[in-house]
């Protein structure tokens, strides 16, 4: 009897938790916090921040602060100094320069962030595949040699030229604009995601997790991508300028956005002819409002890229 | 082997943009002579779009095309009767050359200089002050800068012309407006290449064995911390090549970049067509240039290492 009840105390059911136990997760709040406290002690990336704030916040509610839209015009009120009733002043057909300056801000920031966006996505999906299936077998080279081709040709095509080409040939509009500038803008990203997996996927965590038995979505999504995150978001704060500045590029030289429609490079073309006339509102609102964007989103993203690099903690 | 691979994939890269600029440009509805057809006798229409091919097949006026570039002919303008795209390209090429030339001299000159002093001043008000010029060097835009200089330096303070082209007094205004943006990149990148060197091991082994610091920084410091920044050469004639469009409107310029934006706006074709090929090759070529000589200068990158 004894014996008995010995044997059966030796032998009890497993807990699955001590399984669960052996999955190895990053804890992710972690580094964010990190990140966080980091960039906040830097004060330029903080004023920066800040900057970008107000700029989206008068964006969004700017142009519905005063009575007037961007494209009225006032034929008795044209080419007036920045005054109590237009705060920006008005351009040669008396249309106020606050509610276009801030019109154009939203026009600004949307291709900025959309273009940015889609750059992104696809940058992940095409330099994702490429990176993860190069070496793995004949089939995986093939397409990461096929995908890498492509991005290899379109890198050396020269960026303005192809979206000055299409912008030619296309209605004109705010969408054709973020097509253009996506249709060869996400090169970048995806040289970028495709190195980081290269080397991600030699790590030793990744061979742990797939000498365990983890599945290739699993290891992307829990492994990989938590990876890269801080990379692509320090080159996301680099795209969303650049794609700014080239819509006030193109929209400079006539290929942007159509009249009335406000954006900052037609304002500052707008504002080329009468630059010596003294109407210094006239080119001083627009253009210090791209530099300040300009700006501001650069020195966020050398702090966040600061902040994510261990390297530099001193 | 390397070169052979990296020289192929740069003529296919040139055909196709031109296959591609082709398509773009045939994909129009109507032609160049639509708003002619209204007052021209259609025989003159009909030897219009003869004399320039249209009236071929699409794939024949592709191919006659290749054909014409492998000879370097660019083809006649529709806008301009008297000259040819390669007249126009030959005519504007010396202002723009000048221009981009003297703008990257500049660019990289200036931004080396700064790139070291800051490096050198790591954290100091020196680097703090080259970086703040550096960050609003990127910050605004060339096409906002210029209409400022011609504003202060040319009409109130009447020291330089204001536009047009002609003595070299000329070209220091626009060369100057082109030059920034990239003189603050190179900046940015030189000081942090320059970073990255000085804390290298054999900077120490150099400083221990007693080496003066100005033969440090000059022998081995500035010497390392240039490789890096070779590779950005290509970007950065991109980055001149692409201001010009702007640069030469501002200042009336006649260089190819305004012929190009000027073609944009009278949706002349073959010019349009012409200049951006003219423009792509010159660029693609700058970038296989400047990889070869990259693997060239630093012993480490071998020259038939897979290229990433």
């Amino acid at each position: 009897m004894i014996e008995q009840r010995n044997e059966e105390d030796l032998f009890h059911p497993v807990d699955h938790n001590r399984f669960k136990q052996n999955e190895i997760v990053r804890p992710s709040i972690g580094q964010f916090r990190e990140t966080v406290t980091n960039i906040l002690r830097n004060k330029l990336a903080v004023l920066g921040m800040f900057i970008l704030v107000i700029i989206t916040f008068f964006a969004i509610f700017g142009p519905n602060m005063v009575p007037y839209s961007y494209s009225d015009q006032n034929l008795e009120a044209k080419n007036l100094a920045p005054s109590v009733e237009h705060w920006f002043g008005t351009d040669a057909l008396g249309r106020d320069m606050w509610a276009r300056t801030w019109y154009g801000a939203r026009i600004s920031l949307t291709i900025g962030i959309a273009a940015a966006l889609i750059d992104l996505v696809m940058g992940l999906v095409v330099g994702g595949i490429s990176g993860y299936m190069a070496g793995r077998g004949k089939l995986g080279d093939r397409i990461d040699g096929f995908l890498m081709r492509i991005v290899e040709i379109l890198y050396g095509i020269p960026y303005l030229l192809v979206v000055i080409l299409l912008l030619v040939v296309m209605k004109p509009g705010l969408w054709t604009i973020i097509l253009a500038l996506s249709i060869t803008g996400w090169v970048g990203m995806a040289r970028i995601v495709r190195g980081q997996i290269l080397q991600l996927k030699e790590q030793e965590y990744v061979t742990a997790a797939q000498k365990l038995g983890t599945s290739h979505g699993k290891i992307i999504w829990r492994h990989l991508f938590p990876n890269m995150i801080g990379i692509i978001i320090v080159n996301l704060t680099f795209t969303i300028p650049n794609a700014i500045f080239a819509e006030s590029f193109l929209s400079f030289i006539g290929l942007g956005v159509q009249a009335p429609i406000a954006s900052w490079g037609t304002m500052a073309n707008d504002a080329l002819g009468v630059i010596l006339t003294g109407q210094w509102w006239r080119l001083f609102f627009p253009g210090f409002l791209i530099s300040l964007t300009m700006f501001a989103f650069n020195v966020f993203g050398d702090g966040l890229q600061d902040a994510l690099d261990p390297q530099s903690s001193d | 082997m390397y070169i052979l691979k990296r020289f192929l994939t740069m003529i296919v890269t040139i055909w196709v943009i031109t296959t591609l600029t082709f398509i773009i440009m045939h994909s129009i509805p109507g032609d160049p002579f639509a708003s002619d057809a209204d007052v021209l006798p259609e025989e003159v229409v009909e030897n219009m779009r003869e004399k320039y091919n249209l009236d071929q097949p699409l794939p024949v006026q592709y191919l006659l095309y290749l054909k014409n570039l492998a000879t370097l002919d660019l083809g006649p303008s529709i806008e301009s009767k008297t000259r040819d795209v390669n007249t126009l390209i030959a005519d504007g090429f010396p202002a723009s050359a000048l221009l981009g030339i003297q703008a990257l001299v500049i660019a990289i000159v200036f931004g080396l200089i700064l790139g070291i002093v800051a490096a050198l001043n790591h954290n100091g008000l020196l680097d703090y002050l080259s970086m703040g010029v550096a960050i609003i060097g990127i910050s605004v835009p060339s096409f906002i800068l210029a209409p400022l200089l011609i504003k202060y330096f040319a009409v109130d303070w009447g020291l330089l012309p204001v536009a047009s082209w002609g003595s070299w007094e000329h070209t220091v205004l626009p060369s100057v407006a082109l030059a920034t943006a990239p003189l603050a990149i190179v900046a940015r990148f030189m000081r942090s290449s320059m970073l990255e060197v000085m804390n290298q091991d054999y900077i120490k082994t150099a400083d221990a064995k007693g080496v003066s610091t100005i033969g440090i920084v000059i022998k081995h410091g500035i010497r390392n911390a240039l490789i890096p920044v070779i590779s950005f050469i290509g970007p950065l004639v991109a980055f001149l090549l692409t201001g010009t469009f702007v640069i030469e409107k501002i200042f009336a310029i006649p260089g190819i970049g305004k012929y190009f934006v000027d073609s944009i706006f009278n949706r002349d074709f073959p010019v349009i067509l012409g200049t951006t090929i003219f423009f792509s090759a010159i660029l693609i070529v700058t970038l296989f240039i400047v990889d070869i000589s990259y693997r060239l200068v630093d012993p480490r990158i071998k020259l038939s290492s897979k290229g990433e």
